[in-house]
């Protein structure tokens, strides 16, 4: 079972992910949320997960600031991360890349586009 | 848009481009509405918006800087939520104004990836929803606002931008998540 932790200041967004990732053929566990990149570390110091779905543009800890946190850490360092954003920019992807994201979807997405990436990575 | 420039780095009318793409594409993907945009507007200093309702801000930052918004009536709002999140909701609640919320970060979010082509890198506030009756937004500088109506069945929605080049002419702290100055008047 694949324990999932969603990273979003919008609590719509967090509803709609949960809703799609129920949606795929993928045994999912426990989905966890977060608010902000932040709140995200406190949950993975105590709920070890599998993925992580974040936003970027997010108060107190961006989503990018998160990634390097997770890829800097010796016990998160493999754990994927897929950036979920409006940030659609060449110049961002291509930032988010580089430090290590496993895989991006711009908002708007369908659920197509989340179980396509979740599909490629399990 | 500020007529001093001589030579402007966008016109109203890739804004207005913009605008139509960005909300056409959000609608239909992630609400699967389908809207059908107006002729463009312009407002002096003040956005437009409905008598009574729901206004959306989105603060831009960069070498250009600015405000979107998306003004709708709280129906529409309700609609909108409940298209966007399978729920139905006939109250304003504060998860029809997330949803609100979230809806105009996408929307002015693609709007913001479509112009940094030509205007370069611009930072996105974190969303402000503002619900009630009888109010006026206004940019804190004095700027026109570009506004494109769209509609659907009965109901209307406004998105409008407000943009011009950073007074300083410098580029301001791209801090992803900053919150911005905005003048309400009720």
């Amino acid at each position: 079972m694949l324990d999932i932790l969603i990273v979003d200041d919008s609590a719509a967004i967090r509803k709609i992910l949960q809703r799609v990732l129920r949606q795929t053929d993928i045994p999912i566990g426990n989905v966890f949320e977060a608010g902000d990149g932040k709140e995200a570390l406190e949950t993975l110091k105590t709920q070890p997960v599998g993925l992580i779905l974040s936003d970027i543009n997010m108060p107190n800890m961006s989503g990018l600031e998160l990634l390097s946190a997770v890829k800097a850490n010796e016990a998160w360092k493999n754990l994927p991360v897929v950036m979920v954003s409006t940030e659609g920019s060449q110049a961002k992807v291509l930032e988010a890349v580089e430090l290590g994201a496993a895989g991006y979807v711009r908002k708007p997405f369908n659920a197509d586009q989340i179980k396509e990436k979740l599909a490629a990575l399990f | 848009m500020n007529d001093t420039n001589t030579e402007l780095a966008i016109t109203p009318a890739d804004i207005v481009a913009a605008i139509k793409s960005a909300t056409v594409e959000v609608f239909a993907t992630m609400l699967n509405m389908q809207l059908e945009a107006g002729p463009m507007l312009t407002e002096k200093s003040v956005a437009a918006a409905p008598a009574s309702g729901v206004v959306s801000l989105v603060g831009l930052a960069g070498s250009w800087a600015g405000t979107g918004s998306i003004a709708c009536t709280g129906a529409f709002a309700c609609k909108m939520a409940s298209s966007f999140l399978l729920a139905e909701y006939d109250a304003m609640n504060d998860d029809v104004l997330d949803a609100v919320g979230e809806i105009s970060n996408m929307i002015v979010g693609n709007v913001k990836t479509i112009l940094e082509e030509k205007v370069g890198q611009m930072g996105l506030s974190t969303p402000t929803v503002i619900f009630g009756r009888n109010f006026q937004t206004r940019s804190s500088r004095n700027h026109e606002w570009i506004v494109v109506p769209f509609r659907m069945s009965d109901e209307h929605m406004f998105v409008q931008l407000s943009l011009a080049p950073n007074r300083d002419g410098e580029r301001s702290t791209l801090r992803a998540g900053f919150q911005m100055p905005q003048v309400i008047n009720f």
